[in-house]
């Protein structure tokens, strides 16, 4: 519209006192202008490419990690709407808890974001939900916290959640999983903070990262699904990158294979179903001490 | 006690187990009748129970009820040997800040423990169910009581006794006002996992205690956190472990004093050795402060920041007008401008303060002025928008609307963008002053639109915020409760603007989609400013806020005396706001630390303007000022 109103303004010489209000004479080029949008619409791949790659690991007997993928475009009304929704849960505690709590909150909250955000969406009447997108984010994860502490008191989860809608990203997160954004060039960068007490003290500057890399409590996460009667996720808003990648992965990824190698091995790949096997390979090479769990999204050009 | 509610249907039918509660009416051993329930946890409830051995009078009792639900033998056995641990502490105490024990046992796979029954409400739900700060004086009342009974514990024979679960949950305030420490069911060790599994109270715990340490000097710094937390009514369960120094105690509370803060600081240290080493210097440190403070302060203690009564900042020069100045100043090429209640608009020599020109009107003038080539831009309440020449303040031209006009002008695409109490928004040609188009908003728009990738964004006094295009066709419209009087701004593709309603919004620019909301304790009219993804904004309640715009998690607030109606700008490293009580703050915007205040005579409405190390700003005291900034 930028240019419709350019083009009026350059009608408007001093000496034009007649204005004309807008929509009166610019039938052609309003036609022109959804011509343009819809044949860069038709340039644009309309869709996220995900690949989701997992492993029990070499010296584990059993998978607590779970994932969900969702990964869906609405294109209608002339308007393109990517919609994704991506969950990587790690579980902790004895006699197969882990694997209950990974999984009820992998399930809890995908399905409450499909139900209050997806299903409003694509309904005939469209609406936007009665909440916040963080707010519901922040529910879903609430009930799941609950559902844990109620079936698996002894034990709890990670969760890492990003739900991407239109142009930006929320992400929900608590525990030691991670998200990065990695750009085509490969840089690099670390979107979530792990609630991890070596993380903490790293932060205050009381140890080192190699010092945490050994410290007896390297696995001690101060906030998790399942423990503790109170806790909030963390829970933020980003644009979407215009190009590039996203990765969610589990402890058993990121903690044997440095940010640099994780992003040369996605970029350098020939697709990302490629380089998520590369990435589980490269953990598993280095020694695969726990389960591994990573889902790659690439953000079209 | 936070009970948390497990009764609510999920749709999954895992879990049909879950604990069974007794019911009211129902008999314990026939003895103990059961009255309600005072709190559920983990793997246990708590009871208030009437013992029929005293069938002629009511003796209540609390019953500690655990259900041992674990499936490892060892865990079990651990489960149980805690839970006995618990009853013999319990057993070998007596102190009056510690409930009695009266009976231990077990029934199948329940452990019970019948203690007595304590009146009262825990400090959580008091903290919580606060609307103002508790008094701080009654808060160290508390404190010194906790720390008796500390040291009661920590001087315990043959073995000190470590609490390790100090926080406002777990103590009462009794009817007569005196503490009483409840829950010793701390008897929870380290379990070494593959992961670790936290325990402790996150939030409350010193770093030393997730290494399994339990010293006196943890039980301090639980109790440090605890104050913290009464003091502040900031849950530290949701922020960060170790994460106090980060959340001053005056910048939440500035009601609070200089000692209190120094005694909570020193509880908190991150080194066990930097702390006070025992309980007893801890309350000596307490009892001092309490000698100082007032004996029966109340709620509305003397505020310390009004003991300074002399400006700390000196005006460059003020300049006077002849009635409240409620809009905000603009600066162009040395000269500043600013409309009046007079009705005038000003021009001042931003070097002096000398009076270049006015220009008059019919109306008040609140609209902050914008310039365009050699013209000024602004509205007055006569219904009425103006251009007048910068250099000399004669009229260039006049547009006409129906109502008052309290909105600021944007500029865009040689249009002028200008609410008015008519309920509309004009789109009106800069060079001609005629109308290209207007778009009816149904109730006044007293917002100041706002302009991001060719969309115009602007609120209504009935609370519809509009995205609407170039051509004046709504995109997009969202519905807030109250007016939306503040002005949104854009960042990374979201818009931003506080309602009467009580709420921050964040909608996504393109679809209006709410991001997240933030609550303030009142309304907001205030305008935010967004700087590395921090957002600056005031409410009715008097605050200044800092919040992280990805997430609105708040990063720190400071509060002014009155409320703050105003918007906040930052210059260099320095956040200005004014508020209602008079004063220009001067804040270092990442910590929201006072550098300086500047205190005039009447209410600040407006937002300030700085250039060349010189902040102006208006007031309802009928001058302009010029500080350095």
């Amino acid at each position: 519209m930028r240019k419709l109103l350019r083009k009026l303004q350059n009608n408007l010489k001093p000496s034009d006192q007649e204005i004309k209000p807008i929509t009166a004479d610019s039938g052609e080029s309003i036609d022109n202008l959804e011509r343009e949008k819809s044949f860069q619409l038709s340039l644009k791949t309309p869709q996220l490419l995900v690949s989701c790659s997992q492993s029990i690991g070499r010296q584990r007997d059993h998978n607590e990690d779970a994932l969900f993928t969702l990964n869906t475009t609405l294109a209608s009304n002339g308007k393109y709407l990517p919609f994704g929704l991506f969950v990587v849960a790690d579980g902790m505690g004895g006699h197969e808890q882990g694997e209950i709590a990974s999984n009820i909150a992998v399930r809890i909250v995908a399905s409450r974001i499909i139900r209050k955000v997806l299903i409003t969406l694509v309904s005939l009447i469209p609406s936007t939900p009665n909440n916040s997108i963080q707010e519901i984010l922040e529910q879903s994860v609430q009930e799941a916290h609950e559902k844990i502490l109620e079936e698996a008191p002894e034990s709890g989860t990670t969760l890492t959640t990003l739900l991407i809608l239109d142009r930006h990203m929320t992400i929900a997160h608590v525990g030691d999983s991670r998200a990065y954004v990695i750009s085509p060039n490969g840089d690099i960068e670390l979107k979530t903070r792990d609630h991890s007490l070596v993380m903490r003290m790293i932060e205050l500057g009381q140890i080192t990262d190699e010092e945490a890399s050994n410290h007896p409590q390297r696995n001690v996460l101060y906030r998790a699904l399942g423990q503790g009667e109170h806790f909030s996720a963390d829970i933020s808003t980003y644009p979407l990158p215009d190009n590039g990648y996203i990765l969610l992965c589990s402890d058993g990824l990121w903690s044997v294979v440095p940010d640099e190698k994780i992003s040369e091995l996605i970029t350098k790949s020939p697709d990302i179903y490629t380089g998520g096997q590369q990435l589980i390979q490269a953990a598993n090479e280095a020694g695969g001490p726990d389960n591994i769990s990573a889902i790659l999204i690439q953000v079209p050009d | 006690m936070e009970t948390k509610n497990r009764t609510r249907g999920l749709d999954s039918d895992i879990g049909k187990d879950a604990i069974q509660q007794m019911a009211p009416g129902s008999r314990l051993l026939d003895r103990y009748l059961i009255e309600g329930i005072l709190g559920i946890g983990g793997m246990s409830a708590v009871y208030r129970a009437r013992d029929m051995h005293f069938p002629n009078v009511k003796k209540l009792v609390a019953i500690k009820e655990m259900v041992n639900r674990a499936s490892d033998p060892v865990i079990r056995e651990t489960i149980v040997r805690n839970f006995e641990r618990e009853a013999n502490i319990l057993a070998s105490l007596d102190h009056r800040c510690i409930p009695r024990i009266y009976d231990y046992f077990s029934v199948n796979e329940k452990s019970y423990l019948i203690l007595e029954f304590i009146k009262g409400q825990d400090l959580e739900l008091i903290i919580n169910n606060a609307s103002e700060f508790l008094s701080e004086s009654q808060i160290i009342q508390w404190a010194l009581e906790l720390c008796d009974v500390l040291a009661y514990l920590h001087n315990h024979q043959p073995d000190p006794i470590i609490f390790r679960d100090m926080k406002p949950s777990n103590v009462m305030i009794t009817s007569q006002n005196h503490v009483v420490l409840v829950d010793f069911g701390i008897a929870k060790t380290f379990q070494s996992g593959q992961k670790g599994t936290m325990i402790g109270t996150e939030g409350y715990s010193p770093p030393e205690q997730y290494r399994g340490e339990a010293t006196p000097c943890a039980d301090i710094y639980s109790l440090g956190a605890t104050i913290h937390h009464a003091l502040t009514k900031r849950d530290p369960r949701l922020e960060p472990p170790f994460s106090f120094n980060e959340r001053p105690v005056h910048q939440i509370n500035p009601y609070v004093s200089k000692m209190t803060e120094e005694v909570v600081n020193k509880a908190l240290q991150y080194s066990p050795e930097n702390r006070f080493q025992t309980t007893e210097a801890m309350r000596d440190a307490l009892i001092n402060v309490a000698r100082e403070i007032e004996p029966n302060q109340t709620t509305f203690p003397i505020p310390a920041i009004n003991l300074k009564t002399k400006n700390e900042v000196q005006a460059i020069w003020e300049f006077q007008c002849e009635d409240e100045i409620r809009g905000s100043p603009a600066f162009s090429n040395g000269t500043i401008f600013v409309g009046c209640y007079d009705n005038n608009m000003y021009a001042i020599d931003a070097q002096n303060g000398s009076f270049l020109w006015k220009f008059p009107s019919e109306g008040g003038v609140v609209s902050k002025p914008v310039f365009h080539e050699d013209n000024l831009i602004f509205g007055s309440e006569d219904h009425n928008l103006y251009a007048v020449y910068i250099r000399s303040g004669k009229l260039n031209w006049t547009y006409p609307t129906k109502g008052p006009i309290r909105s600021s002008p944007l500029l865009a695409e040689s249009h002028a963008f200008i609410g008015s109490d008519d309920t509309f928004l004009h789109a009106v040609n800069v060079h001609t002053g005629r109308q290209t188009w207007r778009v009816d908003a149904g109730s006044p728009v007293r917002s100041s639109p706002t302009i991001f990738d060719e969309f115009i964004y602007f609120g209504s006094e009935a609370g519809d915020f509009y995205c609407i295009d170039f051509s004046g066709e709504i995109k997009w419209r969202y519905k807030a409760k109250r007016a939306i009087t503040s002005s949104p701004i854009l960042n990374k593709g979201i818009v931003y603007f506080g309602s009467v309603d009580s709420n921050l919004y964040a909608l996504d620019g393109d679809t209006g989609w709410v991001i997240w909301r933030f609550r303030f304790d009142k309304p907001s009219i205030s305008t935010a400013f967004i700087i590395e993804n921090l957002l600056f904004t005031g409410a009715i309640d008097g605050v200044i806020y800092c919040l992280d715009a990805s997430s609105s998690r708040e990063i720190w607030r400071f509060s002014t005396q009155n409320q703050v109606t105003g918007s906040p700008m930052l210059y260099k490293d320095s956040l200005y706001c004014g508020s209602v009580d008079g004063s220009l703050y001067c804040l270092e915007y990442r910590s929201g630390r006072l550098r300086w205040k500047f205190q005039t005579k009447g209410p600040i409405t407006g937002t300030p303007v700085a250039h060349e190390n010189i902040v102006y700003i208006g007031s309802t005291d009928h001058h302009l000022y010029a500080l350095l900034a």
